[in-house]
């Protein structure tokens, strides 16, 4: 009923491009934001926080990046765990090399590292494609887990073979290490995820992301207009891989405050999968959903577990979580093969014309 | 100059001066080798016949075996229990099928394969909670399958080949020539690779796709039991082994994806290459280059040869 | 309804004695003609007669083992898919060849991809110049939209559209990119009476409104002869006629060609 778009008039090419072109979009996502950044810090419990929204938030920036890859440039990648990993090590060695840099800049900057990695193994996709690069990024993932755990050096030589996250502050308050608030650790967060989804939105709705799209759709006819395959290929291999570090070092950092190489094995690389085929590939929104629901799934499942007292054991609690996922995702490919996004945008489009059905 | 040498030189020496070690590393490669030739042949049947490249085929296996020991477990004699297993693996087929393929005809390849993740991490939690997450022995011996090994004096020193190994190689070469006769001389062989070509078409001269699945997810779950036996006696059967399945990635794409003899070559090629990574390599960067030398390998073969050991020059057209 | 003879006009592209082969299969051989500045060039022949092959040898999408092909007074062995768009050739498809998970204003848009250049960091503000060059170029393809008459399909994904409107779509995205030569495969197949005249309305219009030289193939002759200046027949690799449509009507090795003959 309030979500109508009329009397909105498009007098300029300019609003008519906008992002969000619809007012009642506009002051949704005002909404969001503002509850994202003064209700939830101001209410929600260090759990919520901790175990809930932080986890959710660095999972989704990971499933953007590799919804830039595999959703928009169609170029499917089994390697994003191994590009966070980079991320991840790349901060850890920046930030106890220069602990005097702000541990914020060192967050951002182990993107670009990600990044030089994930453009290196990007380069075959010039000659393969499909499957066949799947191949190529399995080659990252096992390579880069490889070194993880053999490349001391990484680890600064600690005994765990684990890294270690030192205390570090932002404006005089610790950020990383035991003594980090929740809050504020969800708001660095926040402000990361919120930063980098405005700009993967302007990304893909212009120039660039049209000619990623292209790419996916019909990389020949592409190639006649003009667009060089190669750089726009690896262009999207590069920011994948830079939002995938960057939530890699935000994972490890803010969120497990320390982590072994394990952390960033196939079977993350797999589930941060998962998000973008359920959430919807080629949608940002739809990386959101997707990180909430597979991140979501088990904790929901072991709180009815709880609620009512069944006497389960959490493995099998755990097994009947990889049953729904798998079945999900299977009834996801059959329903709707576009994913969460997908009927988010239909239910929307049903509310426009509501109450009449078209 | 030292590493120069110990990279281009020294592995050779070594296998100059101990020409046993030679021969057994290269043994071991090519029996880990027939194994993924194995695993790279349940895909290839799924491929060439559906166009799905089918990740669960590692679940697949470790499921099959699983069943095997379960119902041995359970007091069933051992080749009654093989012939339950081969039921369950034929009511998969059905179910597959049924609840996943029939629902998905005519969506693009990515899409299918896609829900073949779908189907492994449902057959993971199913498993594991049928048959718990512990590591089972395989019931060789009821089988019938020799174990032991026969030891073999060459240049001086010993080199040993397991019963089991040889027994593998002899029951995959059997059943590579009895697919091949399947695929090349049946109707249903036509069929099968009509179908892979194009569902429409396929359809469209009358073939049941429903009844052309059921077949090849059915000889795939026979090839996932057959390597599920064959793995699961040189080790133990544990969920581990289906990460084993993303080996088979490598092998297709040095054989191609439809070739059934390609898949042989090439699981052979990786598993002896390697093995002679990491025996002769591997020490110099640290030893567990195994995890991702396969990869690597097929990753620089595809640079040089995009369409694969027998694949033909793919021609655009537009 | 056009002049009959051959107007004297410079020449924009020729091709001179190309050769393409597949493996043992060739596709074309030792095939010359030229196309001239703002004329309506038809390639014509039977089925397998070389003429998709031709146009993909033209913008670089073939590689011809033999044969220069001299695009704007400079020649060369073999084109590539970029240099010939840069140079201003775009193309239709035989199957259309839409991106097809985006809207019909972003594969025309898309087709602006060459013209746009803003870099990566006001890309990723969508802001100033960006935003300013997004407009100026929107401002373009809606042009484009309204030439074509597609103003209420622009949001449609592609996939969703009607083949006949899929290829107005197409065609504004060759158009989008302001070609100098627009080579046409088939622009009417598959359509009805009343589709392709507007689509003959269109290449007319195109021709004469933005002075674009067209190069088509087309199988409805009565199309070939009343919209082309000029007529090549391929048959089998090689041309074996050239001329205007009324010459090329005449040609005994076209009507062999086209109906049959006992060898």
């Amino acid at each position: 009923m309030f979500y109508r778009e009329a009397g909105q008039f498009k007098t300029s090419y300019e609003v008519d491009a906008a992002v969000f072109p619809i007012r009642q979009d506009r002051i949704g996502i005002a909404l969001i934001l503002f509850i994202a950044f003064v209700v939830i810090p101001l209410t929600a419990t260090d759990f919520v926080i901790s175990v809930l929204l932080v986890p959710f938030l660095i999972l989704s920036l990971a499933a953007i990046g590799l919804n830039i890859l595999t959703g928009y440039t169609g170029l499917l990648s089994l390697g994003t765990a191994g590009f966070m990993g980079v991320g991840a090590f790349a901060c850890y060695k920046l930030t106890t090399y220069f602990p005097n840099v702000n541990i914020v800049i060192w967050i951002f900057v182990s993107g670009f590292f990600a990044s030089a990695v994930g453009v290196l193994f990007g380069l075959p996709s010039l000659r393969i494609k499909g499957f066949y690069l799947a191949v190529a990024t399995l080659a990252a993932q096992f390579f880069l887990d490889w070194a993880f755990i053999r490349v001391q050096w990484l680890t600064n030589y600690n005994t765990s073979g684990a890294i270690e996250v030192p205390t570090r502050t932002l404006f005089g308050m610790p950020l990383t290490g035991p003594n980090a608030a929740p809050e504020f650790r969800y708001l660095v967060v926040l402000s990361f995820v919120a930063a980098m989804t405005w700009f993967a939105s302007n990304l893909v709705h212009g120039r660039i992301g049209r000619m990623w799209m292209a790419v996916r759709d019909m990389d020949l006819a592409a190639e006649l207009i003009g667009i060089r395959l190669l750089p726009t290929k690896l262009l999207a291999f590069a920011i994948s891989s830079f939002y995938c570090g960057v939530a890699g070092a935000l994972m490890v950092f803010l969120w497990y405050g320390s982590a072994e190489p394990a952390v960033f094995n196939i079977d993350q690389s797999f589930t941060i999968l998962f998000m973008v085929i359920i959430g919807g590939l080629g949608s940002l929104i739809g990386s959101f959903f997707g990180a909430g629901l597979i991140y979501g799934l088990p904790i929901i499942m072991r709180f009815i577990v709880n609620l009512f007292g069944w006497q389960i054991t959490p493995a099998t609690v755990e097994h009947f979580t990889f049953m729904t996922v798998g079945g999900l995702i299977i009834l996801f490919l059959i329903i709707e093969p576009a994913g969460l996004a997908r009927l988010w945008q239909i239910a929307k489009q049903k509310l426009r014309v509501w109450p009449f059905p078209y | 100059m030292d590493l120069a040498y110990k990279i281009l030189i020294d592995p050779f020496m070594q296998m100059g001066s101990a020409p046993d070690l030679l021969v057994q590393t290269l043994w071991e490669g090519l029996v880990a080798g027939v194994l993924y030739s194995l695993i790279a042949l349940g895909f290839v049947l799924i491929f060439k016949a559906s166009g799905v490249f089918n990740f669960a085929q590692g679940i697949m296996v470790v499921f099959a075996a699983l069943t095997l020991v379960g119902f041995h477990q359970l007091g069933v004699p051992a080749f009654l229990a093989l012939g339950l297993t081969i039921t369950v693996m034929l009511g998969l087929a059905f179910t597959v099928e049924r609840v996943m393929l029939r629902p998905l005809v005519n969506q693009p390849d990515i899409i299918l394969f896609m829900a073949t993740f779908g189907l492994t991490y449902f057959l993971i939690g199913f498993g594991e909670f049928v048959f718990g997450g512990n590591p089972k022995k395989m019931i060789t011996a009821d089988l019938y399958l020799p174990s032991g090994a026969y030891d073999i004096k060459m240049f001086g020193g010993f080199v040993s080949l397991q019963k089991i190994d040889i027994a593998a190689a002899v029951i995959v070469s059997i059943m590579v020539v009895v697919l091949a006769i399947f695929f090349q001389k049946t109707r249903i062989g036509r069929a099968l690779r009509a179908v892979a070509d194009s569902h429409k078409a396929a359809l469209s001269v009358g073939i049941s796709l429903n009844q052309i699945w059921v077949v090849v997810w059915f000889a795939a779950g026979i090839v996932a039991l057959v390597t599920g036996i064959m793995w699961g006696a040189r080790s133990e059967v544990s969920f581990s082994l289906q990460i084993i399945a993303l080996k088979a990635l490598p092998v297709l794409i040095l054989g191609g994806f439809t070739s059934i003899p390609g898949a042989i070559v090439g699981g052979l090629i990786i598993g002896i290459g390697e093995k002679l990574g990491e025996f002769y390599w591997g020490p110099l960067l640290g030893s567990g280059i195994e995890s991702w030398l396969a990869y690597v390998i097929a990753l620089i073969f595809l640079l040089f040869r995009p369409q694969g050991l027998f694949g033909d020059k793919i021609i655009e057209r537009i | 309804m056009t002049a009959p003879e051959v107007k004297p006009r410079d020449v924009l592209l020729s091709v001179e004695n190309v050769s393409l082969s597949f493996g043992g299969v060739k596709a074309i051989s030792g095939v010359s003609f030229d196309i001239r500045k703002g004329e309506i060039r038809a390639i014509i022949g039977p089925n397998g007669a070389g003429k998709t092959s031709m146009l993909n040898v033209i913008n670089g999408f073939y590689q011809p083992q033999k044969g220069t092909i001299t695009f704007k007074g400079e020649p060369r062995t073999k084109m590539r898919p970029h240099d010939a768009a840069t140079g201003g050739i775009a193309r239709t498809f035989q199957n259309v060849a839409l991106f097809r998970g985006m809207s019909a204003l972003d594969n025309i848009m898309a087709g602006r991809s060459l013209k746009m250049n803003k870099n990566l960091f006001w890309q990723l503000l969508r802001y100033g110049p960006a935003m300013k060059e997004e407009v100026a170029h929107r401002r373009h393809v809606e042009d484009i939209i309204d030439f074509l008459k597609i103003q209420e399909i622009r949001r449609t994904p592609v996939a969703r559209l009607p083949y006949g409107l899929q290829k107005r779509v197409e065609l504004g995205r060759a158009l989008a990119m302001e070609p100098e030569l627009l080579l046409l495969d088939e622009p009417m197949a598959g359509m009805n009476l009343e589709e392709k005249e507007d689509m003959s309305r269109f290449i007319l219009d195109v021709n004469d409104h933005y002075g674009t030289t067209i190069a088509l193939i087309e199988h409805d002759m009565g199309v070939v002869m009343d919209l082309s200046d000029r007529v090549v027949v391929l048959d089998h690799g090689l041309k074996i006629a050239d001329g205007t449509p009324a010459e090329v009507m005449k040609n005994q090795n076209v009507i062999d060609a086209y109906l049959g003959v006992a060898h």
